[in-house]
């Protein structure tokens, strides 16, 4: 029988299939894709071209009057040497030291203390929600001093605890999460609860799962953060030896000589990577990340 | 009384019915209330933890973080502002308004205090209107075009670090840039973009606008599906050619959008200090003269040597006063705009 092919398995219908002239007319869609290949060059390329130089050799220009785009004879030798000359691998140990311990103690706070949060009110709850609200108000930049003082205080300076430290768990975070457990029907906790469950249980079998989305946010958010901060690692890391990725490259900066613009190519190359992945994999949750951070006003 | 069991709970959505509303809700949640070991109804019908310290323990350490790595800090910069402490400790002494007076006395302290309001100047209207076209190129459903979309997001998503480092190399003397030009014979000599004052500062104001473009495209693009289609169609209609309906219905239609936007950059030119780092050199540009403010704070505030953490922050004070000002007249203009 025919009828035994699932309809959905049936290939569509000729006329169902969009065709090109329904995308507008030929003029306008040219001039779509023209301007889309422009701006791609733009945003991609200098990323692109970072990574073609990586895989050049040392007989090969990166740039100068012989310097081609495509690398003629790529090799990974770049790869090899960054390793050798730089200690890339202490780097990147310790960026993922601090991206481990705060994407674990984001998660975990961020998760508790907005559970709570949404709860219906209990004393005090008024005054934690000023409080996150307040230490929100303060640009990192403008309390940068004192909190260094703080971690001089801690004795931990030039350690990868501190660098952590201060960013443990975000009020941006315990918000976004507040915001999702709200969204969970009081209709089905109740029944939870006359199956006897705990605050514990309740929290952990049915907020978390059904909050999944915005802890991928959480997560992801903070992994970036922590992989590509900056500023505060310069402030708090002093030995080469506790340096992580970021700060290690800003080293490799074109006025310091001596190093190979191959090498450090292939350095950034392998600072984009994790994020990059991670991105790819986690797409569709990444732009909820950026409409969640108009949360921050 | 009935004690916390062990017993797995039933997952939402599969056995659990749902009470259909009116009575059964509350009478459900009644009996909940009369099982359960937590909360218990209060007065005015709030319900109170039978443990008082329960909801304390969970949301402990958000409370602890943002008190002392949050709240405190700012109250203590006001503190230092009035004292002569030093980055690496040591005993330190009131010292009254000098440091303020002194700020206002001190050049670096206004030509960061420039570069900075420049920064905002120049960068906040570009981020506002460049994305905002960007979204509008990537709204229309063609194909491939997730690709272009995800592509154009790559930039945000490299540190500024990497960044700089790549935008270096393009604009070095014998950069991809120059080199380009030179072949072209558009230029004699190389642009000094990384060794004269004003070019590095429009230098580090491109790469913050390449970072940020995909960011706000993103952002833009939630806001676009909330136009009416219908608008656009019945301009078209009218024979409103594409730019008009983009001042005309686009614009309006994005307003708040392009408001927020506004705002968050603002903030965000303050905030500028690695792409300066990274195209000026760590001193800042030639002698100095790109430093922002929070580049001049760790100058003058960190260097374990010469920083003096009480000027440090009286200029923090400084900067945090400019960020609240752009804040609060954000909010003003929000206002106005929707009365």
């Amino acid at each position: 029988m025919t009828t035994a092919v699932p309809k959905s398995r049936r290939p569509m219908p000729r006329r169902l299939m969009p065709r090109w002239r329904d995308y507008g007319r030929p003029r306008e869609l040219v001039l779509r894709y023209l301007l889309l290949l422009f701006v791609l060059g733009i945003t991609v390329g200098p990323l692109l071209w970072q990574f073609l130089a990586s895989l050049k050799g040392t007989g090969e220009d990166v740039f100068g009057e012989n310097a081609s785009l495509l690398p003629h004879d790529p090799t990974l030798r770049a790869y090899r040497e960054v390793f050798e000359q730089v200690p890339v691998a202490t780097y990147i140990w310790n960026s993922l030291f601090v991206v481990v311990l705060s994407v674990t103690s984001q998660l975990l706070f961020s998760t508790t203390a907005g559970y709570m949060l949404s709860k219906p009110a209990w004393k005090g709850r008024r005054a934690v929600w000023v409080l996150l609200a307040a230490s929100m108000m303060f640009p990192f930049e403008s309390i940068m001093v004192s909190l260094f003082l703080s971690i001089r205080d801690l004795g931990l300076v030039d350690s990868l605890v501190g660098v952590w430290l201060p960013g443990f768990v975000g009020a941006i975070n315990v918000l976004l999460m507040r915001g999702a457990f709200l969204a969970v029907p009081r209709e089905i906790e109740d029944s939870a609860m006359i199956d006897g469950a705990g605050e514990w249980q309740r929290f952990r079998h049915l907020y978390l799962p059904s909050a999944w989305g915005a802890i991928l946010v959480v997560v992801i958010n903070t992994f970036i953060a922590a992989w590509d901060d900056f500023l505060w690692p310069l402030i708090v890391l002093r030995s080469e030896a506790n340096m992580t990725l970021t700060l290690g490259l800003s080293r490799l900066q074109s006025s310091s000589f001596g190093y190979d613009q191959r090498v450090v190519m292939a350095g950034s190359v392998i600072s984009i990577v994790p994020v990059l992945v991670l991105f790819f994999i986690t797409q569709r949750w990444f732009y909820k990340g950026v409409s969640a951070g108009a949360v921050k006003l | 009384m009935v004690a916390d069991t062990t017993k797995p709970v039933s997952l939402p959505g599969t056995e659990a019915a749902r009470p259909a509303p009116g009575s059964a809700p509350s009478r459900i949640r009644r009996a909940g209330r009369a099982l359960r070991p937590g909360p218990a109804p209060g007065a005015n019908g709030a319900a109170l933890y039978r443990r008082w310290w329960q909801p304390w323990l969970w949301a402990a350490p958000a409370i602890v973080c943002a008190a002392v790595f949050g709240v405190f800090p700012f109250l203590n910069t006001l503190l230092l502002s009035f004292t002569d402490a030093k980055p690496l400790g040591g005993a330190a002494s009131f010292v009254g308004w000098s440091n303020y007076t002194r700020m206002l006395d001190d050049p670096d302290f206004w030509l960061a205090t420039r570069n900075s309001l420049l920064y905002a100047l120049i960068v906040v209207p570009l981020m506002v209107l460049l994305p905002l076209l960007l979204a509008v190129l990537v709204e229309k459903q063609l194909p491939g075009i997730g690709f272009f979309r995800s592509a154009f997001y790559t930039p945000v998503l490299a540190s500024s670090v990497v960044v700089g480092l790549s935008w270096q190399w393009l604009l070095a003397d014998e950069g991809l840039i120059n080199t380009s030009l030179e072949k072209a014979h558009l230029i004699e000599d190389a642009i000094p973009f990384l060794s004269d004052s004003w070019l590095i500062l429009f230098s580090a104001m491109g790469l913050t606008l390449w970072k940020g473009l995909g960011w706000y495209m993103i952002f833009y693009l939630a806001a676009l599906g909330n136009v009416p289609k219908e608008l656009h169609e019945a301009a078209a209609m009218d024979g409103a050619g594409a730019v008009r309906r983009f001042w005309h219905i686009t614009v309006p239609g994005v307003r708040q959008a392009m408001m927020l936007v506004g705002t968050l950059t603002g903030i965000g030119s303050l905030r500028v200090f690695t792409e300066i780092y990274m195209l000026g050199s760590p001193t800042g540009g030639p002698g100095g003269a790109d430093r922002t403010l929070p580049f001049y704070i760790r100058d003058v505030g960190l260097d374990p040597l010469t920083g003096n953490a009480g000027y440090g922050s009286a200029v923090s004070v400084a900067l945090f006063l400019l960020t609240l000002g752009l804040t609060l007249l954000a909010q003003r203009l929000t206002k106005e705009d929707e009365s």
